[in-house]
C-alpha cells in the first residue's frame, strides 16, 4: 500500500470512528431538551441556548478528530 | 478544478525578514477597527443614549449580568469581564467577517503562487493558540494568588498517599489538556466550517453551500460563547477558595 492511500484510509477511519460518540451524545441531548421542553413549554427560552452550548461542548471530541482527520489530509 | 485546502495560512508578502499571512494581515486590520472603534465610541457616550449606544449598552449591561451570575461577586466580576468579554467580542467579530459576499474571489499574486487574500481568521490555529495560552494562564495565575505557590505545587505532587499523588498527577494532565482542548474546540470549529464550505461549492454551486452557510452562522455565535464561558468557568474555578478543590475540577476540566 502506497503513502497516499494509507492516508486517505487513516483519515476516514479517524472522523468515521470519532463521529459516533458526538452523534450519540448529541441526540442524546436533544431528546431531554424536548422532553423537558414538553414538559415545561415556558421554559423552551431558558433551555435552548443551554442546549446548543452543551451540544457545541459535546461535539468537541468530534472535532478534534476532524482536526486530526484534516491534519492527515492536508499537512 | 482542484480544491485548494491548506492547514497554515498563506503567506501574502514580506515585512523585512517577518511574512505576513492573510490570517494575520486581517487580524491586524480587526484589532485596529476594534480599537480605533472603542477608542471612539468611548468619546461619544452621552447621557442620553443615541440608538447605536442603546444597542450596545444592552449587549454589554446583559453580558455583564451573566458573568456577575456565574462569578457570584461584584467585584470578582468587574475583574474577568473585561478580559472574557473582549474574547468573545473578538471571536464573534471576526467569524463575521467571514460572510462579507465576495471576499474569497479577491486572490493575490504571490511569491509562493496565487494565494486568497482573505482567510477566516480564527482558522489560523497560531492566533487560537495564544488566546488559549492567554486564559490558561491567567487561571493559573489566579490559582497561585489565591492558594499561595506552595499549596498550589502541593495540588499537583501530594505524597501523601499513592492515591493522592496519582489524583495530583492527573490534575497536572487535566491542566495541560486543556490548552489542547480549549483551542482544538475553538480551530476545529471555525476550519471545518470553511472546509465544509469550499467542498459543498465544489459539490454543487450556489445553492448546496446554503444551508451550511447558516449552520455556519450558528457556529460563529455559539463557539465563541463557549470559549469565553469555558475561560470563565476555569477562572472562577481557580477563585473559589481552596475548600471545595479537586472536586468539582475534574468533571469540567474533562470537558
Amino acid at each position: 500500500m502506497d503513502m497516499e492511500a494509507a492516508k486517505y484510509i487513516g483519515a476516514g477511519i479517524a472522523i468515521g470512528l470519532g463521529a459516533i460518540g458526538p452523534a450519540l451524545g448529541e441526540g442524546n441531548i436533544g431528546a431531554r431538551a424536548m422532553e423537558a421542553i414538553g414538559r415545561n413549554p415556558e421554559a423552551s427560552g431558558k433551555i435552548a441556548p443551554l442546549m446548543f452550548v452543551a451540544m457545541a461542548i459535546t461535539e468537541s471530541t468530534g472535532i478534534y478528530s476532524l482536526v486530526i482527520a484534516l491534519i492527515i489530509l492536508f499537512a | 478544478m482542484k480544491l485548494e485546502i491548506s492547514l497554515s495560512p498563506e503567506i501574502l508578502f514580506h515585512v523585512g525578514s517577518i511574512p505576513v499571512s492573510n490570517a494575520f494581515f486581517w487580524s491586524w486590520l480587526v484589532f485596529a477597527f476594534l480599537i480605533v472603534g472603542a477608542i471612539i465610541f468611548g468619546r461619544s457616550l452621552k447621557m442620553r443614549p443615541s440608538k447605536f449606544q442603546n444597542i450596545m449598552e444592552m449587549m454589554i449591561g446583559g453580558a455583564y449580568d451573566f458573568v456577575e451570575s456565574m462569578m457570584g461577586d461584584k467585584k470578582k466580576a468587574m475583574r474577568v469581564f473585561p478580559l472574557v468579554f473582549t474574547m468573545f467580542f473578538f471571536i464573534f467579530f471576526c467569524n463575521l467577517l467571514t460572510y462579507i459576499p465576495g471576499q474569497s474571489a479577491i486572490s493575490l499574486k504571490t511569491a509562493g503562487g496565487v494565494a486568497p487574500l482573505f482567510r477566516a481568521v480564527i482558522s489560523d490555529y497560531g492566533l487560537v493558540f495564544v488566546m488559549t495560552m492567554i486564559s490558561v494562564i491567567v487561571t493559573q495565575v489566579v490559582s497561585v494568588a489565591v492558594m499561595g505557590p506552595l499549596a498550589y505545587i502541593g495540588k499537583f505532587f501530594n505524597f501523601t498517599s499513592p492515591l493522592n499523588f496519582f489524583l495530583g498527577l492527573m490534575d497536572l494532565v487535566g491542566e495541560l489538556a486543556k490548552v489542547m482542548s480549549l483551542s482544538f474546540r475553538l480551530f476545529g470549529n471555525i476550519f471545518a466550517g470553511e472546509v465544509l464550505g469550499a467542498v459543498m461549492l465544489f459539490l454543487f454551486p450556489f445553492l448546496l453551500p446554503l444551508p451550511f452557510a447558516i449552520l455556519g452562522l450558528l457556529t460563529a455565535v455559539v463557539q465563541p460563547f463557549v470559549f469565553s464561558v469555558l475561560t470563565l468557568v476555569f477562572i472562577s474555578m481557580a477563585a473559589q477558595s481552596e475548600s471545595g478543590e479537586g472536586k468539582n475540577g475534574e468533571s469540567v476540566s474533562a470537558a
